[in-house]
Parts: structure tokens; sequence; C-alpha cells
């Protein structure tokens, strides 16, 4: 078990990475499969990982909202030239930065506490949440894969 | 030599960026340089762009005919404020200047806008990303030949849709995005490239063109009528056409101008706004994807079947952010540890980055020794794979003929995402593998290194032992 994040970078080795796939159901918006990879079952519960999933698609469902208020901002950006959004900070960044929180803190809360990472997907290109499996390299035998070179004491 | 590849390396003795690689590597050269400068991520990236300003500024390598789309402008404009103004004001009215200037400015601004944006272009997968995709096609482990092309099948809004994989990205192309051959990218909801602006129409410059060319056509519009007014003013009273041209030369080069582009940019302006209203792109509507020629019951899943919304969903949706961080700053400890894994290439652009290109490759020899293996287990994206990628994009108007580099004024896009503050490492790195892969001529570089190593994102330590260590492969 590792207390927090810092420890889980110092001690511990990379073992495996998932990749929580797009889901394209709803056209191109942004959204994530919230189905439960395998990799993930013996480290973390179902819900905890589905609720940070949805809170996540929430979050691009704000960020990528068309409405009234998108209208006023798209009709009043195109009589500026555009020119606004060189001075404003547009919606989508405003909820990147509350993102980059979010995950900053369930990170810090749920994840590294069970030797696991979420990467923020806008570091890779929206595609995937990369979420980061690592092993306590103090462990012996454990069944991670390439390269947990945990001591030769164990062999 | 093997066994260092294995060494653990003590954290203790690693911490954060400083460089102290395994030494079997060779990098005591590097350790002698001087401390290099930060470097950001624009001067490392795959495509094929260019890139002014430290990175604010990106245009595609061939500039197309920008120059001469602005030219024309700017004389055409300034013809007019020269020749037809003046006597327009005296006889007319005070306001064509005005209306004249207005739509001048709003043309210049949204073709820069155009021109130096990024259109919507997706970062290459990591390598990991790009493992874990090959891992779930295809299970044989035959890399002898390139598979077959790929597809993946999706539902949206129950129509199913084809997504291809692209060999030269690494990764399965999100619905709408297409792969441009001329600036060798993928672009999110790809419209086509545009050798007038010089760039790719995708989904986060597609406001700005369409603007760009509904305000050029009434600019056009707007000189041509005023020039044709100017014109049959001073011809009146009998005096002919012959002698107001005469008077006014600059009217005639402004009347054959205007009078043979009218009537393409409102054609192309009467199709956007048809392609706006139903929600399509001009590569969809080359290829046909909606409309049904293969027999099938087709329909665009993307359409929300009323015009209103179809352009609210294309023109007002919030502006999407850039994904590639152009600006970011690319970690200092990776690209110091990595010196034989990453080797620095200079990049199209002429940058004035010292590469680690003689340093790196006595280190990639001596790796390339260990393990001929990775020559095929690296996925690099050579420059043929543009043309080898199945899916070419249908570049509609391409027709590079000539190279201009044009920097102009600087255009902020939201491309700061922190940084600092965000562990990029994996990204960074699998980027710098793939663009010394992409330009490469020198043979000392033929053999590939493994690009799969750069993982552990937070983990420095993990990171240099997996740069160190080329065999274990994922």
């Amino acid at each position: 078990m590792f207390h927090n994040l810092q420890e889980l970078r110092h001690s511990a080795s990379l073992a495996n990475k998932v990749f929580i796939q797009r889901d394209y159901s709803e056209g191109t918006t942004c959204k994530f499969q919230t189905k439960f990879p395998s990799e993930l079952e013996s480290r973390i519960e179902r819900t905890l990982f589905e609720d940070t999933v949805k809170t996540l698609n929430n979050y691009y469902a704000e960020a990528e909202k068309i409405g009234g208020q998108s209208y006023l901002e798209g009709c009043l950006a195109c009589a500026t030239a555009y020119l606004i959004f060189l001075c404003m900070e547009t919606r989508y960044e405003k909820v990147l930065k509350k993102i980059a929180k979010y995950i900053q803190e369930q990170n810090e809360k749920i994840y590294a506490p069970r030797g696991l990472l979420i990467t923020d997907p806008i570091e890779r290109g929206m595609r995937v949440i990369e979420i980061s499996i690592y092993e306590d390299r103090g462990s012996s035998g454990s069944s991670s894969g390439s390269s947990s070179v945990s001591g030769s004491t164990a062999r | 030599m093997k066994n260092c590849e294995y060494q653990q390396i003590d954290p203790q003795a690693l911490p954060t960026p400083t460089p102290t690689p395994p030494p079997h590597h060779g990098k005591d050269t590097e350790k002698k340089k001087e401390p290099r400068r930060p470097r950001r991520k624009w001067e490392v990236f795959p495509g094929k762009n260019r890139f002014y300003c430290d990175g604010r500024i990106i245009v595609a390598r061939q500039s197309g005919v920008l120059p001469l789309t602005l030219g024309l402008i700017l004389v055409t404009s300034g013809l007019f404020f020269i020749f037809d103004c003046p006597f327009l004001v005296k006889h007319l009215t005070s306001c064509i200047p005005v209306i004249g200037g207005v739509l001048f400015v709003f043309v210049l601004i949204t073709l820069l806008q155009t021109s130096f944006t990024d259109p919507g272009i997706l970062p290459r997968a990591t390598p990991d990303e790009a493992a874990d995709i090959e891992k779930q096609i295809d299970n044989t482990g035959n890399t002898s030949y390139r598979p077959p092309p790929r597809t993946k099948e999706v539902l949206i809004n129950q129509q199913v849709v084809k997504l291809k994989y692209c060999f030269t990205c690494k990764m399965f192309r999100p619905p709408r995005t297409s792969h441009c051959s001329l600036c060798d990218n993928c672009v999110e909801r790809f419209d086509h490239h545009c050798p007038w602006v010089g760039n790719c129409v995708g989904k986060r410059n597609y406001r700005f063109f369409y603007t760009f060319i509904v305000s050029l056509s009434f600019l056009t519009a707007f000189i041509f009528g005023c020039v044709t007014t100017h014109l049959a003013l001073r011809a009146q009273g009998g005096k002919g056409l012959v002698f107001a041209l005469q008077e006014s030369p600059g009217s005639a080069v402004e009347l054959v101008i205007c009078f043979f582009s009218v009537w393409s940019i409102l054609g192309l302006s009467g199709f956007h706004t048809y392609l706006v209203a139903s929600n399509l792109t001009t590569n969809e509507d080359i290829k046909g994807s909606w409309s049904g020629k293969s027999g099938e019951d087709v329909t665009n899943p993307y359409s929300q079947k009323n015009i209103f919304i179809n352009c609210c969903s294309v023109l007002c949706v919030p502006m999407p952010p850039s994904l590639i961080d152009r600006r970011g700053f690319l970690p200092t400890d990776e690209s110091a540890q990595t010196g034989s894994a990453d080797i620095e290439l200079p990049t199209l652009a002429a940058k004035s980055e010292i590469n680690v290109c003689t340093q790196g490759t006595k280190g990639l020899l001596e790796s390339a020794a260990l393990s001929p293996l990775l020559s095929t287990s690296c996925p690099q994206g050579k420059p043929q794979n543009a043309h080898s990628c199945p899916e070419t994009s249908p570049a509609l108007n391409s027709d590079p003929t000539s190279e201009f580099s044009k920097g102009c004024r600087g255009n902020h896009t939201s491309s700061s995402h922190g940084d600092t503050s965000h562990p990029r490492h994996t990204k960074a790195r699998s980027k710098k593998c793939k663009r010394e892969a992409l330009h490469i001529p020198n043979p000392a570089f033929d053999v590939p290194v493994s690009p799969t190593s750069p993982d552990a994102a937070p983990d420095s330590k993990a990171g240099s032992h997996k740069g160190g260590s080329l065999t274990p492969l994922h």
C-alpha cells in the first residue's frame, strides 16, 4: 500500500498501463467508456472507477455544451472577428482546469493509495484515459509484467 | 553490457531532474556540455508543420498560395481605397470607405487566423498506447509485413461508422478525423487542406475559414459594385467607358480581379453554407459517405436534422483546445537521460537547437549492437508512411506549387496547459523518438531504438531504467 503520491513515484515501478478508450456512441463529443477493465479488478472497486469516469464525462459534456450562452458567445466572437479568443480564456479552458484539479485530487485520495495513477486525457490528445498500475518494489513474487526488478533477494 | 540493462537504478541516487544516466551509455560527453535550455514541444513535433513566434503560430509546411491570396486582397483593397473611394465619397456617401474598411479588416484577420491556427491536430499515439492497440487487434505477433488495413466499427446514433487505423499516427482515427498527407497529421473533423490559406481546415479553424470566405465574398462583391458605380458615374455624359478607365486605371485592375473571383468565392461560400447547415465536411461530401451511394440506408449521424442547430453546433460550439501543446516544455531530465534512446535532430523550420546527435550516436550504436530485434519492434513513422497510409486525405485543391514561409502576427491559441505541472514525459519522449525517425537522412540512425521505454510518467527513475534497458520490450 502506498500512502501518497510521492511515495508512489519513488518506491514503485511501473507494471502496466490500462487505456480507457473513447465512447463514440453519441457522436464526436468527448466521452469515455465506463467499462471496467479487467486489469483493475484486483486494485480498485468498480464503483469508484465508474464514478471517476462518469464525473469526467460530465465535465467534458459541460465544456462542450451548446446552448443559449454558447450561441451568444459564438455570435459575439464572430462580430469581433474572433479576436476575443486572444484575450479571454475560453469556457473549455476553464473546464479543463477544473478537470486537472479533479484528477489530481482523485489521484491523491483514491488512486495513489491503491498503486494507480490517472493521466489527464488532455495529455494524450483526449483519446484515452491512461491509468498506470504500479507495483511496490518491495513486494516479491508479484505477478507484475515486464519491469519490476524487485531486487535480487527474491531470486 | 547486457547486465547493465537490468540494473536497477537506486532511487536515492536519482533525484528529480538531474541527468545521472547509467554509466555504460557513454553520456560523459553530455555531462560536459553546458546545461541545455529547456526545449518546447513544438521543436520536436513530428508532423510537417512550421512554427513561428516560439510555437505560437503554426502553419503547414507548404504555404501553398497564401502569399498570393494575401497579395490579391491587399492589392485590390489598396487600389479601391486609392482610386475609387475619393471619387465615391465626393459623389455618393462617405460610408463607402468605412464599410470597405471594416470588411477588409475582417477578411484579413480571419484569413490570418485560419492560416495560423492549429486546425485540430491529433497528437500521435504514445508507444504504450500503440502497443496496447496492437495487442487488441492482432495477437499473432507477425511483424514481418504490414498487416492489412484495420478498421473498427462503432455505432453512432444508430448508424454504423467505420473507424480506420492510421499507420502513421498509430491509432484508430476518431470519427470524422482524417490524415492529411501534406501536413502529415491526423486532423479532427477534417474538412480539406486549403492551399489558399496554406493550412488544413479542421475542427478548430473551420469557423475562421467560413467567416473568411463569407466576408471575402461580401468584400469582393462590394468592391465590384463600387468600381462599377464609379466607372459608370465617370462615363456619364457621353464620355464613355474608355475615358473613365483612363482616368482611373486602378479600377480596371480591380474590375478584372473582382470579376473573376467573385463567382468562385460566392460559389464556395454557398457550398460551405450548405455544408454547415447539414453538418457535413467537404471530405464527407466528396466521398459521399452519407449519401447512400452504396445503396444502404445511411444518413448523417452527426446532423441534428435542424438547420439552426446544425449551424450552432458547427460555428458556435465552444472553442476546443489545441491538443498538441506546442509551447509546453519538454522535461529536461528526460531530454538528458535518454541520449541513447532519443536522438534530437533539427526539424524542418530552422530551429537553432544544438542537438545531441554526436554524443547520441555512440550510445545508439552501442545499443544497436545489443538488440537487433528492435528494428522490427519499433514502430517508426518514416516519411514514406505518409504516402503508404491507406487513407490519404482528398486534398481538394492540393496544388503545392511553391514553398513560402510567412510569419506574421502572433496568434495565441489555447495552448498553455500548465507547462510544468503535468507529467508529460511519455508524450515528449515518444514524440522525440518519432521525430528523429521522420527526419533521418543519416545512416548512423538507421537502427531504430525502442520507443517503448518511456512510460513512467511520474517515475523518472523507472523511466531512466527503461531508457537504459532496451531489451525488456513490452
